[in-house]
Parts: structure tokens; C-alpha cells; sequence
């Protein structure tokens, strides 16, 4: 029964942990292992959900027209214009030594190698992962997930799985179509900057690329879109904080998702040259 | 619409409690619950902000999973089972959520068809089922609207809707009333004692407002009127044990503070359920 002078039960009072910094340290590196541990176990239930049925695919259609034809419109813009600019900086220097036509060469290569699918996953990362952060955390603190999960239905089946497969299906296009684009862009400023011929730039950007150079760059593509999608549905599901936390969540699901493909791709590309010797 | 019966025994409870435990970071919120609920019965869950009635209700529906204890429903020990089968299982459960929790981006039909989607039942099926739902939360009409075009009340109607449609045995409520106005609240508890009386489910309904357990206790539905009626046995002991039961249970720095029927709770000397009942 309460004994306070006005009768309010309460609860007992918490004794206060004395505050260290060794106690702030290890909280915060058990956070950090505790979120790796999380996300692991995150994505593997996603491939789980990916490989094996059942599949909402009217979930998946819809994703992949969220994610890969909403994301067209700033794919083209900023491919068109990533290519423009590399070909400025690459073609003054190229002059220097009067090799103007080997700039072509150059972008080809760092375009379908790296800068394709390297920005391809930033720009989709700010534009897609963040909202798919914000509608699961939205879901989350509406109840609408637990909901979800009372009428029978897998989360992860229904919200992660759809946009996994989505973003795994149409990244990989979305970097073709920059890549495209940024070597439209570079053979527009190629022949009103630096007066080479549209045909000459073409032929060598053409001839500069072998397989092994695709298979990286879609390589990088699928492991970005697996990355991006992942980290999005995580924090999105994680959500602590009512609507604060779905704020918070958004933003650490782009700055998280962004770090992590521009680290992995220091990996990937290693692991691509090498394979590249040893298969192709 | 023809809701089955649960086939567990008359003596065993339809969901059983056994020292559940269950915290958070803050610290533990149930400290070792038993109670049960039988057949037909409603549990009226009452207690502070903060006292473990919704987390009571999400451990029966098997959201939650207790630290320690254990829970069973229907004769399965739900709170072992691996999540996939749980997904199964909670077939047989309907949850209404407290603001709903309807799914925004969907319209008041595609909610309430959710789960019979989800079953594979024929489209010819699923309309005809979704508006029987409906019509019986008298909202026929709003089946083409969208969660954001209905007021609380009515998103509150339609989630029953939702949680009725597969005509599950078992109903949990999560404070269906709270903010609502006191017209809106009885029409309410006018449909949770229709889905009572009526169909004959189990039900646990956690609350703040112990008039809505009053109401559940005092009330009933009678389907030959269909209107709401004073509940009185007169002593009429096969009528009485017709009539589905309401029992209340207080709970308070996560133990079980009372459990009992409507009588005793009113009657009760305690300081504390005096304030509920104030």
C-alpha cells in the first residue's frame, strides 16, 4: 500500500550507478557489439527470407518501382554530370601531355570499376535507405509491426525481404545506367572541351573495359545494394524513441549505410583485382 | 458469422500464467504473474501506468516472451515455441491494438482482408467476409477509406473488425476505449460484448477505465433484441452458468494485487482498489 504523504504508489528508487569513464567506454562498446550482433542476425534472416518462399512479390514489384524507377530521375542527372566533371579533370591533365584521347580510357575504367557503383549506392542510400528507415520505424512505433506479427505474418518476410530483392535487382541497373550516363556526359564535355571526336572517345572507352572490369563493378553493386537495403530495415526496426527516434533512426541509417559501402569497397576491390587475375 | 470454440477442456484454462517474469533495461515490469482465464471468460486487466497489462496481453499473444514462467494458451506453451510456429498459432488469436494499429498505406477493406490474404482465401470470399466484419462494427461504408479519414472511434471499430475477421476463440484487447469520448466508448464495449455473448470468445481486455469492466460485468448482449441488456441470473444457476464470466485482476509493482470477480473488487476494504473504484 502507498505510504507517501498524498497517497501516490511509486515505485523504489533506483540506486544511481556511479558514473566512470571506463563504465561509459564499455557500455559503449557493448552497444556496439550488441548492434553488430543484432544486424547480423538481421541479414541472415533477410538471405534466409530472399532464397527461400514464400515471397510477397506484388511487395517486390512495388519496391523495385520505388526503389529502382524513383530513383531514376537523379541516377541520370548526377551520372551525366559525375562523367562531365571527370572529364574535365581528367582531360586537363591528360593535355599536359598531349594525350587528350587517353582520357576516355580513364573514365571508362574509373567509372565502371569504382565510381559507378560506389556513388550509384550513396545516392541510393540517401534517397532509399533513409526511407525505408523512416516507413519501418514509422510501422514500429504505430504498433503497425506487432500488428503484422499478430495476424501471423513474418516482418522480415513481408517488409525486409521485398526490399532486399528489390534494391539486390535493381541497383545493379541503376549502375549500368549511370555508368551509361556519366560516359554520355564525359563524351559531351570530351568534344566541346577538349575537341575530341565523339566517335574516338567512344572506341576507346569501349575498348578500354574487358569483362573482368563489369564483374567488378556489378559485383560492387549487388554487395552495395544488399548493404544499403539491410542497414535501412535495421534501423528502421530498431526503432527506440517514438517519432524522435524514426528522426534519428533516418539519419544514422544513411550516415551507417554510407560508411559501410565506401569501407566495404576498399575490400571489394582488392578482392576483385585479385579475382580478376586468377579468373579472367 | 460462426466463431469456433476453443476444445480445451471445461477445468483447464483457456490461458494460463505460471510466475511469469518480464523486464526491460529499467528493470522488471512482472515479477513472477500466475493467473488463468477459462472459456468464455473475460479478464479484466487493471493497474497503474506502467503495471504490465499490455505487456500481459502481448506475452498471452506470444509477441513477447517472458524471462522466466511460463505461458500457455489453447494447451500449447507458447512461450517456448520458435517464432515460426508462433506465427502459425497466433491464427487463433485476434489482437486489438490501442490506437489501432491499422496499417495506413492500406484501405479499411485491405486491413480488415489482411489475414485472409495472408490464408489464401479466394477474392469472392474474402469480400464477403470483410463486409459481414465490417457490418458488424456498423461500418459497411467505409470499406474504400483509408485509416487516415476515420476518427479514433471508428479506426478502433474497424481494428476489431480486423482482429474478428478469421473468427479467432481468442480476443485480446489493449485498452480499446482509452481517449475516447464516453458515447464512443460504449459503442465499444457494445461490440466486444457482442463478440462475448454472442460468439462466446475468451477474452483478456486490459484497461485504465473500470467502468468498461463494469459494463463487461454487469452487461450482456442479448441476440434475440440485439441490444444491450442488465445481466441478471435470478438466481437461475443454469442461466448463470450460461452467462460468460467477467473476473478483474489488479496488478501493481508487477504481482498480482487482486483477482476476482466484480463483486468482491467493489465490496473490497483495500486503500489501493478504492482508488479504482473512486
Amino acid at each position: 500500500m502507498a505510504d507517501t504523504p498524498l497517497g501516490f504508489a511509486g515505485r523504489e528508487a533506483k540506486a544511481e550507478d556511479r558514473v566512470t569513464v571506463g563504465r561509459i567506454l564499455s557500455d559503449g562498446l557493448k552497444n556496439v557489439v550488441a548492434s553488430v550482433q543484432e544486424y547480423a542476425l538481421l541479414a541472415g534472416q533477410a538471405m534466409r527470407a530472399v532464397v527461400t518462399p514464400p515471397y510477397y512479390t506484388q511487395d517486390i514489384l512495388a519496391q523495385m518501382d520505388n526503389i529502382g524507377a524513383g530513383s531514376l530521375p537523379i541516377i541520370l542527372l548526377c551520372g551525366f554530370f559525375i562523367g562531365a566533371v571527370m572529364v574535365l579533370q581528367t582531360g586537363s591533365q591528360f593535355t599536359r601531355f598531349g594525350q587528350s584521347s587517353l582520357t576516355g580510357d580513364v573514365v571508362a575504367l574509373a567509372l565502371v570499376r569504382e565510381l559507378g557503383p560506389t556513388l550509384c549506392g550513396l545516392l541510393v542510400t540517401g534517397r532509399c535507405a533513409t526511407g525505408i528507415a523512416s516507413e519501418l520505424g514509422s510501422m514500429l512505433v504505430t504498433e503497425q509491426v506487432d500488428a503484422m506479427r499478430a495476424m501471423g505474418t513474418d516482418p522480415i518476410r513481408k517488409l525486409v525481404a521485398p526490399r532486399t530483392i528489390a534494391t539486390l535487382l535493381t541497383l545493379p541497373l541503376l549502375v549500368a545506367i549511370l555508368d551509361f550516363m556519366g560516359l554520355m556526359g564525359g563524351c559531351v564535355v570530351s568534344v566541346f572541351s577538349l575537341r575530341l571526336s565523339a566517335i574516338e572517345f567512344w572506341r576507346r572507352a569501349i575498348d578500354a573495359l574487358a569483362f573482368s572490369d563489369l564483374m567488378q563493378g556489378f559485383s560492387k553493386a549487388v554487395a552495395f545494394a544488399f548493404i544499403l537495403a539491410t542497414v535501412g530495415c535495421y534501423k528502421g526496426l530498431t526503432v527506440r524513441g517514438g517519432t524522435q527516434g524514426v528522426g534519428r533512426a533516418t539519419t544514422q541509417a544513411a550516415v551507417l549505410s554510407s560508411v559501410i559501402i565506401i569501407a566495404s569497397d576498399t575490400f571489394l576491390s582488392k578482392l576483385s583485382l585479385f579475382l580478376a587475375d586468377k579468373l579472367f | 458469422m460462426n466463431l469456433a470454440a476453443t476444445s480445451v477442456s471445461a477445468s483447464r484454462p483457456v490461458i494460463q500464467f505460471d510466475n511469469v517474469r518480464i523486464g526491460f533495461a529499467e528493470g522488471d515490469i512482472l515479477r513472477g504473474v500466475s493467473f488463468g482465464v477459462q472459456e468464455r471468460e473475460t479478464l479484466v486487466l487493471l493497474g497503474e501506468t506502467g503495471a504490465g497489462k499490455t505487456l500481459s496481453l502481448k506475452l498471452a499473444a506470444g509477441l513477447l516472451r517472458p524471462s522466466q514462467g511460463s505461458v500457455e494458451v489453447l494447451g500449447k506453451p507458447i512461450s517456448t515455441m520458435e517464432e515460426d510456429d508462433l506465427l502459425d498459432f497466433r491464427r487463433h488469436i485476434g489482437f486489438v491494438f490501442q490506437e489501432g494499429a491499422l496499417f495506413d498505406s492500406m484501405t479499411v477493406g485491405d486491413n480488415v482482408a489482411y489475414r485472409l490474404y495472408e490464408d489464401g482465401v479466394t477474392e469472392a470470399e474474402v469480400e464477403t467476409r470483410v463486409l459481414e466484419a465490417l457490418r458488424f462494427v456498423e461500418l459497411e461504408h467505409t470499406v474504400d477509406l483509408v485509416p487516415s479519414e476515420l476518427s479514433g472511434g471508428m479506426r478502433r471499430r474497424v481494428a476489431i473488425a480486423r482482429a474478428l475477421v478469421n473468427q479467432p476463440p481468442i480476443v485480446m484487447y489493449d485498452s480499446p476505449t482509452a481517449g475516447l469520448d464516453p458515447i464512443t466508448s460504449q459503442t465499444i464495449i457494445t461490440m466486444i460484448l457482442r463478440l462475448r455473448d454472442v460468439y462466446g470468445v475468451t477474452s483478456m481486455l486490459a484497461t485504465q477505465r473500470l467502468q468498461d469492466g463494469f459494463a463487461l460485468a454487469n452487461f450482456r448482449f442479448d441476440p434475440q433484441t440485439r441490444k444491450v441488456v442488465h445481466s441478471v441470473s435470478n438466481g437461475n444457476a443454469a442461466a448463470g452458468a450460461k452467462m460468460a464470466a467477467t473476473r478483474f485482476l489488479v496488478l501493481r509493482e508487477g504481482h498480482v494485487y487482486f483477482e476476482g470477480g466484480q463483486q468482491e473488487l467493489s465490496a473490497s476494504n483495500d486503500a489501493y482498489l478504492k482508488r479504482f473504484l473512486v
